[in-house]
């Protein structure tokens, strides 16, 4: 009984029903453990963390740079920024915007970089429910290829102040 | 006696003689367990303690439920994230950490008929633990730390924010090592033979983890704090992110411990179990001490600054050897259950004895439904929202929190409600009223907590963000809306709020009502919660064979092997990203 003393010769190897279940539950998680290294070489939705240090006041250059070199409009007063197709985009994160607006191609591949300019936020994609962390100081590479078109939603899943709800922006994505 | 525990095999061969001295023990009337008055004192203050922060946790966690039901949308936005911070930091670090002080007051000097190491050091637990917690709340309410409960820097909150979560983790890190020391002198002292009982080794692994997660705490909350009076210039958010979660979650694997060792606990009370095999169960707790420290990489599997060869090593090898050790018990708790109902004669078919197991008893039915939906509810989703890649689906949305709600709150908390119907009558020495509503309760709080998590796990898939006060976004410079789906499930979130809410403050109100008023029981044993029901009569059967639960177990497997190739598959439906 578990409350008390356990008998004396306690030391023995499991027998029966208890063994099958071991084994059973030993191989389910010898299988999920290569799954992921296996999604990881094979897969096509991988979270590598490719990321650089950086400080937000030069990270806000980086991005005001590339939204005067790529800027094809406007919406709501909010740049629409459309990169070369393989180049590099950047969004930026700060209480409570997401700048610019992208404007990317399916099934073309960009490097998209994220960094925020003070707190930490959540970059997540609606409706797709794609979902990664921004900190600020770190410029978070995400090499994204949209394999579907319209126009995506990005919340702010990470708590940044009061005004954390109203933290959207959008992706348009053309065929 | 009526009570079950006498139903085992085993011998109760206590040692001749404790420790104790004179006029500090008592023997308790049903379980023949010596009790160590001082240790009673602190069982009863940190059970009480709980109880409070569980009322106080309760009422903030209606009030948030009411909040993401979009129909009623209740507090304003500064307070939703104000009770959250409250509701996440006294439920989850208060509540818990009280209830597993009484715990180790219990595993270790009651189970192992020793007198408790240091009254003095029990004492400045117990105020450090308690001073911590108003601190901690009174910081909160005051407006000034609106910064949810894992506080990521740069968010700031006021001084004495830190301070109080310091004051608790330093509290009961003293409390901890009171504990062990206990062990040290039982064992010196001789006041047990042979092994530690189950459910002590169980304990002494809950220890052993917290004291590493107290480590971490310290390291990330002193800097912290530092910062926060402006003595510290910065805080890396990376570095406060991966340290933090070596708190945040091993203090989960401390849960996971405490929990398995209540489920052998009330085992063995409610229906006499004996585990299988020892060696089994005692391994199983081997292996959370060694495998689940790096765990926490699970919270930082979409974060930049950390690789992927890093994030998918440390979540597979290391946790699925921790998974496992939960699948073992998971095994053996309702095994040991089944062998010991077979030999009371319930033997008929596959679940004969679990039809006949004692559903009428608190005790049983609150530790019987915390497995099930640990295991079926938090289990599962644990592990496959912890996959490295499926992470980039669930980070952060409510699927987090339905996961949560079923391991921490459907498992742990219930498991702990379920105990307290027995902690009342052998400690507190009282009897419960009301006893039809206390068989209602587990069941109650288990159906109710269920339904919320459901309903935050589904909204979640629609991307639903958790910590979130508008899902209209209203407001916001581009609208975002979710489908009416996504609508329907926060309405079952806020109904599953306030059923568990509901069964939550019955347990209050009981709890409270028995310790205050109850009938004293001391001086004869408790009332039974259950009368052994009339059958064939004691049989023998083969203590290795437990084909319901088997059964049981595959079912499982093949939930589990289904939800998470499902998630595999929708997760090859999204963008690409690398
Ligand atoms: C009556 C039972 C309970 C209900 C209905 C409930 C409900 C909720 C709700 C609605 C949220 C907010 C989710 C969000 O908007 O992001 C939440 C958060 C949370 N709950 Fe509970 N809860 C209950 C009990 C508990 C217990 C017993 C614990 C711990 C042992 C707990 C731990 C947490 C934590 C850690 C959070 C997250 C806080 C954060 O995001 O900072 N809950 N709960
Ligand atoms: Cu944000
Ligand atoms: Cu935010």
């Amino acid at each position: 009984m578990s409350i008390y003393q356990p008998p004396a010769d306690w030391f023995k190897a499991p027998k029966g029903g208890e063994r099958v279940w071991i084994g059973l539950a030993l191989t389910w998680c010898m299988v999920m453990s290569v799954a992921m290294p296996y999604w990881h070489f094979y897969g096509k939705q991988n979270s590598t963390g490719e990321s650089y240090r950086v400080t937000p006041a030069e990270y806000a250059q980086r991005v005001g740079k590339f939204i005067q070199t790529n800027k094809v409009g406007e919406m709501n007063g909010m740049p629409v920024v459309e990169p070369a197709p393989g180049g590099d985009a950047y969004l930026q994160a700060q209480m409570w915007l997401w700048m610019p607006i992208l404007k990317l191609r399916k099934g073309q591949t960009y490097r998209l970089h994220i960094s925020s300019l003070d707190l930490q936020h959540g970059f997540s994609l609606l409706p797709m429910n794609m979902n990664f962390q921004v900190l600020p100081g770190y410029d978070h590479v995400l090499t994204l290829t949209p394999t579907s078109s319209g126009e995506f939603s990005i919340v702010c899943n990470e708590f940044c102040g009061i005004g954390h709800h109203m933290m959207t922006g959008r992706i348009i994505v053309e065929d | 006696m009526t009570t079950t525990v006498s139903g085992g095999g085993d011998v109760p061969a206590r040692a001749p003689t404790g420790n104790h001295p004179p006029s500090m023990v008592r023997t308790c009337d049903t379980t023949g367990l010596s009790v160590c008055l001082t240790s009673q004192r602190f069982i009863r203050w940190h059970a009480v303690t709980a109880v409070v922060f569980l009322l106080v946790g309760g009422i903030g966690a209606v009030l948030l439920g009411l909040t993401r039901w979009p129909a009623v949308h209740l507090l304003s936005a500064e307070w939703y994230y104000r009770v959250l911070t409250l509701h996440g930091l006294d439920m989850l670090i208060v509540m818990i950490l009280n209830f597993e002080m009484a715990i180790l007051y219990f595993a270790g000097p009651v189970l192992l008929n020793c007198r408790l190491f240091s009254a003095k050091m029990a004492w400045v637990c117990f105020v450090m633990m308690l001073g911590g917690a108003l601190m901690l709340n009174a910081a909160i309410l005051s407006g000034t730390s609106d910064v949810l409960m894992t506080s990521y820097v740069p968010l700031k909150a006021s001084p004495w924010f830190y301070l109080g979560i310091i004051l608790l983790a330093v509290g009961t890190l003293i409390g901890v090592i009171n504990f062990l020391a206990t062990i040290y002198i039982a064992n010196r002292d001789h006041t047990y033979e042979g092994s530690l009982p189950l459910v002590s080794f169980g304990a002494t692994a809950a220890a052993i983890i917290a004291v590493v997660t107290l480590i971490h705490g310290a390291v990330v909350m002193v800097p912290t704090w530092l910062w926060s009076m402006g003595i510290i210039p910065h805080i890396d958010p990376a570095w406060y992110r991966m340290t933090w979660w070596g708190l945040g979650h091993m203090s989960q694997q401390v849960n996971v411990c405490a929990m398995v060792s209540v489920w052998y606990l009330l085992a063995t009370m409610t229906t006499g179990a004996k585990p299988m095999s020892q060696l089994v169960c005692r391994g199983a707790f081997v292996l959370y001490i060694l495998f689940i420290n790096v765990a926490s990489a699970h919270h930082l599997l979409v974060d930049p600054g950390v690789s992927a060869g890093w994030k998918i090593w440390n979540t597979s090898y290391a946790m699925y050897l921790a998974v496992l050790a939960s699948m073992i018990h998971g095994f053996t708790v309702p095994a040991s259950v089944e062998v010991a109902m077979r030999k009371k004669g319930y033997d008929r078919g596959l679940f004969g004895w679990l039809f006949a197991a004692p559903w009428g008893n608190p005790g049983f039915s609150g530790f019987f439904l915390s497995l099930v939906i640990f295991g079926f509810g938090g289990g599962i989703t644990g592990v496959v929202l912890g996959t490295q890649q499926i992470n980039i689906m669930a980070h952060n949305t409510l699927r987090i929190p339905g996961h949560f709600h079923v391991t921490v709150v459907g498992g742990t908390a219930l498991a702990f409600m379920a105990v307290t119907y027995y902690i009342v009558p052998l400690i507190f020495q009282r009897e419960f009223f009301a006893k039809g509503l206390c068989r209602l309760q587990p069941w109650l709080f288990a159906g109710g907590i269920t339904l919320a998590s459901i309903g935050m796990s589904f909204a979640g898939s629609y991307g639903v963000p958790r910590r979130h006060w508008d899902v209209d976004f209203t407001g916001a410079m581009f609208p975002v809306s979710f489908d009416s789906g996504a609508h329907a499930f926060l309405g079952l979130l806020g109904v599953g709020a306030v059923i568990a809410f509901t069964a939550l403050l019955l347990f209050v109100l009981l709890v409270v009502a028995a310790v205050f008023f109850g009938r004293s029981n001391a001086g004869s044993p408790m009332e039974p919660w259950h009368e052994e029901r009339q059958s064939g009569g004691a049989i023998t059967v083969d203590e290795h064979r437990a084909p319901g639960t088997m059964a049981l177990v595959v079912v499982f497997l093949v939930c589990f092997v289904v939800y998470y190739f499902a998630n595999w598959k929708w997760l090859a439906d999204v963008w690409h990203v690398r």
